[in-house]
């Protein structure tokens, strides 16, 4: 037929919908009517005949419905009538719609995070155009992305592969408009960047290669959409005005636009400046040097050019490099990567925590369906009169069919729409959140049309699954049997259902989460009180870069000598120093170390890489570091004293074997420096809690001084008397200090902030897969009790005991939960494999956790069964007969 | 009652159209019309015949109007459209062609194969 036809015939029918029903009404009456009057001309009374006429016209109310179906309107009608039903079904029995939908919505909203994690984490490309063409350029076996900046000049500019290609680096810098400079970070880049990229400025105009003329020859600085925003309220006027970057004039060029946070996922810098003009921002300048690789290189492959074309392009590039340069190049070789987590650097882990992160959804995903698929069997179970009934009046099962899963996908709309309502909810949070003091680590987790679709779709999918559970059990029901007794079907049955298989399972992955979670929690709180190699606890760091305040050259150490008197003299300080960095805060450096015979310094003659640490005399003693042999380093250790170093014991069992024969030996550092041992130092952690022991080394910062300064102060009063004091002190030798004060507890954020992620997100988690599982259990045991109630109230009647009563009620579901638990158990074990690699000493074999898993299960059980339970004791056998 | 055979499926359409082809009829009108042309041998519940009715109009090949019936009642009567004798003859070949079949292949004696 016509389709237009059809389409026309539906409308008009479901608008005249009333007129025709009318019709066909008018039209079935006149045909018995008519039979009628043939019946009463064969003598029959009109009563009668009418009656008779009624029984041979067969199912009325039946034939008319077909009648309806037949004008094709019906699918429509029908489905609007199953939506007006199932709402007033669900509205009926509003606690087994709210558990319903809270449960789906858990599911579905804790899917939608995760997968918004996925998409901004590991889908998408960085947010320009064309992102699928740009690569990180890495370099040599181990993948390191960064490059020194020469390098990077030869590979621009030999290469036949890459439409352009851009340098950049991450750096801090003080900014001020008003005369006390606040801390910032910002990328420093090649001057070629933006074109490369290929964004356009929101406003104004960015820089281009074109306006770089060597060294500190291009002040000007690109604000990014944020910072122009919360620093600038948004005034169109700022561009060409002018702002001090480390008390240096700098012209604002103009903002970036919104959506632009540079090439790192992770990072959103407050403004780009020319790295050309690094000196002036950093204080110090290594763009001569090859062998400071310290600025990742992103190229944008020409059309036509394949990665693996370019990367052999690369690499003839790096045997030119390693001929020029035998020195400093040696063996040099390049490959490309995926660009936005520091070159690829942390691809793996973050893969590897967000593909962890998208099972274990999945599996509180297929738990949620699992769990309601039998709430909705138990529920087509309460409701088998009511099928049966039905089916005996002439419906039909595709129809009641079709009614429950209406009935599913209303509960799986409604619960989509409120997962995701809270999920979008959550992802504007974590947005705004930034785990990491001082360091603008953040990531975008804004959710888009993508996650909405994929919600939606996840909704839709588990509503169809577990509708179609109940499935079975309707197609079967006999109509007959159920009316007679409702109370019939699998009493005693000893067959393992499909039901207690999904009951086992999410029994299992709610056990499973569980395990993992409080292996989490446990290696959190072992780790805290581990050792650190330092004392953390009553400590606070004051952070302050002398470079952004003006100072140079020979004027830090001075002024770091000062501050540090000044901070000495603070009644309550029981010692303080300073150094370059701190262990396990944000950054780490490490240097390459050679023996003393050492005599060409090129990589491969190196004995290890150790960590590196200026520090000032009185560190070790601040930090409460244990010395372990020789002295701590002192104020003799002047600029032109000979060079020493304090070690840790892995360095010294690393270069000669044993720590008796460190002290008083050298070693050289790169470039053929001379360094004597005069102290051992215990080992600690440097850079996260799950590094194995590492060398390390302590130089005195008096020898090469440094511009970043982190004092760090002992001291027994709290932390929030001491750090206004510590604050005025400062201020009052310079007011214009930019100063950040933190307790040394809190800086341990950073390296903590892995395992603390990974713990936050299990335990999270863990609380849904527990909820989860009660829903489950809580449905399965009102089932079970439900379907027994009157064998129950007749066995309680009989004078059976409570714990029979019990046993025989809920000793199926307990054994389901003994089973899934251990199961989960054995799983979870399994799964902190993977646990350990993120968070530090994370181990299943753990009284602790074993009892907590054991305890936490069952209590689940014990909570989940209860009223099932109390139904089941209270079953009075009277009540239940007169229901009957 | 036992003597009378039960529809094939399908075969409902095709009584309809042709009951209505011999004029325009209103449902119970048709019911007794396919009582009389079969010769009372098939068996339909009356109320079967209506969503046959509303389908055969849907699909365009019968059309619908109300008038008065011989006993003074209003009733809807039906009566065929272009498409519906053109559909009548096709399917009265088929039906044709596939009876024949089926008879020849049921009358063959053993000794003719």
């Amino acid at each position: 037929m016509n389709p237009l036809a059809s389409l026309h015939s539906i409308v008009t029918t479901l608008f005249r919908r009333s007129q025709i029903d009318r019709e066909m009404d008018e039209e079935l009456r006149t045909h018995i009517e008519h039979r009628a009057d043939d019946l009463e001309r064969s003598g029959l009374a009109r009563s009668e005949a009418e009656r008779r006429a009624r029984i041979e016209f067969g199912g009325y109310a039946r034939y008319k419905a077909e009648c309806h179906e037949a004008t094709g309107a019906s699918s429509i009608e029908t489905s609007l009538a199953d939506l007006r039903y199932g709402l007033r079904m669900l509205r009926k029995s509003p606690g087994f719609t709210l558990v319903a939908i809270l449960t789906l919505a858990l599911a579905i909203g804790a899917n939608a995070v995760v997968f918004s994690l996925l998409d901004s984490l590991v889908l998408r490309p960085i947010n320009v155009p064309n992102g699928k063409y740009l690569y990180t350029i890495e370099r040599g076996k181990d993948h390191s992305p960064t490059e020194s900046y020469p390098d990077y000049l030869a590979l621009r500019d030999r290469n036949r592969s890459f439409d352009g290609m851009l340098t950049a680096d991450i750096v801090p810098a003080g900014l001020d408009s008003d005369g006390v400079p606040s801390p910032i970070w910002l990328n420093i880049a090649s001057g070629n960047y933006f074109d490369v990229l290929g964004v356009q400025p929101f406003l104004g105009r960015f820089f281009h290669a074109s306006d770089e003329h060597g060294p500190d020859s291009a002040p000007y600085v690109v604000l990014s959409y944020g910072y122009w925003q919360s620093h600038f309220q948004g005034d169109r006027g700022v561009v060409g005005r002018t702002v001090r970057l480390n008390k240096l004039p700098y012209t604002i060029l103009g903002v970036a636009p919104r959506d632009f946070r540079g090439t790192e996922l992770f990072f959103a810098p407050s403004l780009w400046a020319p790295i050309v003009n690094e000196k002036q921002i950093t204080g110090l300048t290594d763009l001569d040097a090859r062998t400071a690789r310290g600025k990742w290189v992103v190229g944008r492959l020409k059309s036509g050019v394949t990665p693996v074309q370019a990367t052999a392009d690369l690499n003839s590039i790096a045997t030119w490099l390693a001929k020029s340069y035998p020195k400093e190049d040696e063996a040099i070789s390049f490959s490309l990567t995926r660009p936005g987590l520091l070159g690829n650097m942390l691809g793996g882990p973050v893969h590897a925590f967000v593909g962890g992160l998208m099972l274990l959804a999945a599996l509180i995903l297929l738990a949620a369906c699992a769990n309601l698929g039998s709430l909705f069997s138990a529920r087509a179970a309460d409701r088998a009169r009511e099928v049966a009934l039905r089916l005996a009046l002439g419906s039909s099962r595709a129809r009641i069919l079709r009614q429950l899963l209406t009935e599913a996908m209303l509960v799986s709309v409604a619960g989509g729409v409120l997962g995701m309502t809270c999920a979008a909810a959550l992802l504007r949070i974590l947005s705004a959140w930034q785990p990491i003091p001082d360091f603008p680590i953040n990531i975008a987790v804004n959710p888009d049309a993508r996650t909405y679709f994929v919600a939606l779709i996840l909704a839709l999918v588990s509503g169809l699954l577990f509708g179609m559970v109940p499935v079975r059990q309707v197609l079967n029901s006999d109509p007959y049997q159920g009316i007679k007794t409702a109370a019939h079907g699998a009493v005693g049955s000893r067959r393992i259902t499909l039901r207690d298989i999904l009951l086992a399972a999410q029994i299992a992955v709610c056990a499973v989460l569980v395990t993992s979670s409080l292996v989490a929690v446990r290696g959190m709180t072992r780790s805290l009180q581990s050792n650190f190699g330092f004392v953390p606890q009553n400590v606070l760091q004051i952070n302050t870069d002398l470079n952004m305040s003006g100072y140079t050259g020979d004027q830090v150490p001075v002024m770091q000598r000062r501050m540090l008197t000044a901070v000495q003299s603070i009644p309550s300080v029981s010692s303080a120093a300073y150094s370059n960095r701190i262990p396990l805060n944000l950054g780490w450096s490490t240097t390459t170390i050679f023996p003393d015979a050492t005599t060409d310094f090129r990589p491969s003659n190196s004995a290890f890489g150790a960590f590196e640490y200026y520090v000032s005399p009185g560190f070790f003693k601040t930090a409460q570091t244990s010395l372990l042999q020789g002295r701590e380093l002192t104020w003799i250790d002047k600029k032109d004293a000979p060079r020493v170093a304090v070690i840790n014991q892995a360095f010294a069992r690393k270069i000669f074997g044993s720590e008796s024969k460190a002290i008083g030996s050298f070693f050289k550092i790169w470039g053929g420096t001379r360094v004597q041992i005069v102290g051992i130092v215990e080992t600690g952690k440097y850079v996260t809690l799950s590094e194995d022991p590492s060398p390390a080394m302590f130089l005195s910062i008096l020898q090469s001084p440094s511009s970043v300064t982190f004092l760090i102060v002992r001291s027994n009063r709290s932390p929030q008397d001491l750090s206004p004091i510590l604050a005025t002190t400062l201020h009052s030798l310079d007011g214009g200090l930019p100063l950040t004060i933190n307790t040394w507890e809190k800086e341990l954020g950073t390296a903590l902030f892995a395992a603390r992620a990974a713990s936050i997100a299990l335990g999270v988690l863990g609380s849904l897969g527990a909820m989860l599982a009660i829903t489950g259990i809580f449905g399965m045991a009102s089932y079970s009790v439900s379907k027994r109630l009157r064998e129950l109230g007749i066995r309680i009647a009989l004078g059976a005991q409570r714990k029979t009563v019990l046993a025989t009620a809920l000793g199926r579901v307990f054994r389901l939960l003994t089973i899934g638990s251990v199961a989960g158990l054995l799983l979870g074990f399994a799964a902190t494999k993977l646990l350990s690699y993120i968070v530090y000493q994370a181990t299943p074999r753990d009284p602790i956790v074993l009892a907590g898993v054991i305890f936490t299960m069952l209590l689940l059980g014990i909570l989940a069964a209860w009223i099932p339970a109390q139904r089941a004791l209270n079953a009075d056998p009277l009540m239940l007969l007169r229901e009957e | 009652m036992t003597d009378q055979a039960q529809l094939l499926p399908g075969t409902l359409d095709l009584l309809i159209l042709r009951a209505v082809s011999l004029g325009p009829l209103h449902g119970y009108g048709i019911l007794l019309r396919i009582g009389q042309i079969s010769g009372n041998a098939l068996l339909i519940e009356q109320g079967a015949l209506y969503p046959g009715l509303f389908r055969l109009v849907r699909q365009g090949l019968l059309k619908a109007s109300w008038g008065t019936s011989e006993n003074n009642r209003r009733a809807k009567f039906y009566e065929l459209t272009t498409a519906g004798r053109e559909r009548l003859r096709d399917e009265t070949e088929s039906w044709n062609r596939l009876a024949a079949a089926i008879a020849s292949a049921l009358a063959v004696q053993p000794e003719e194969i």
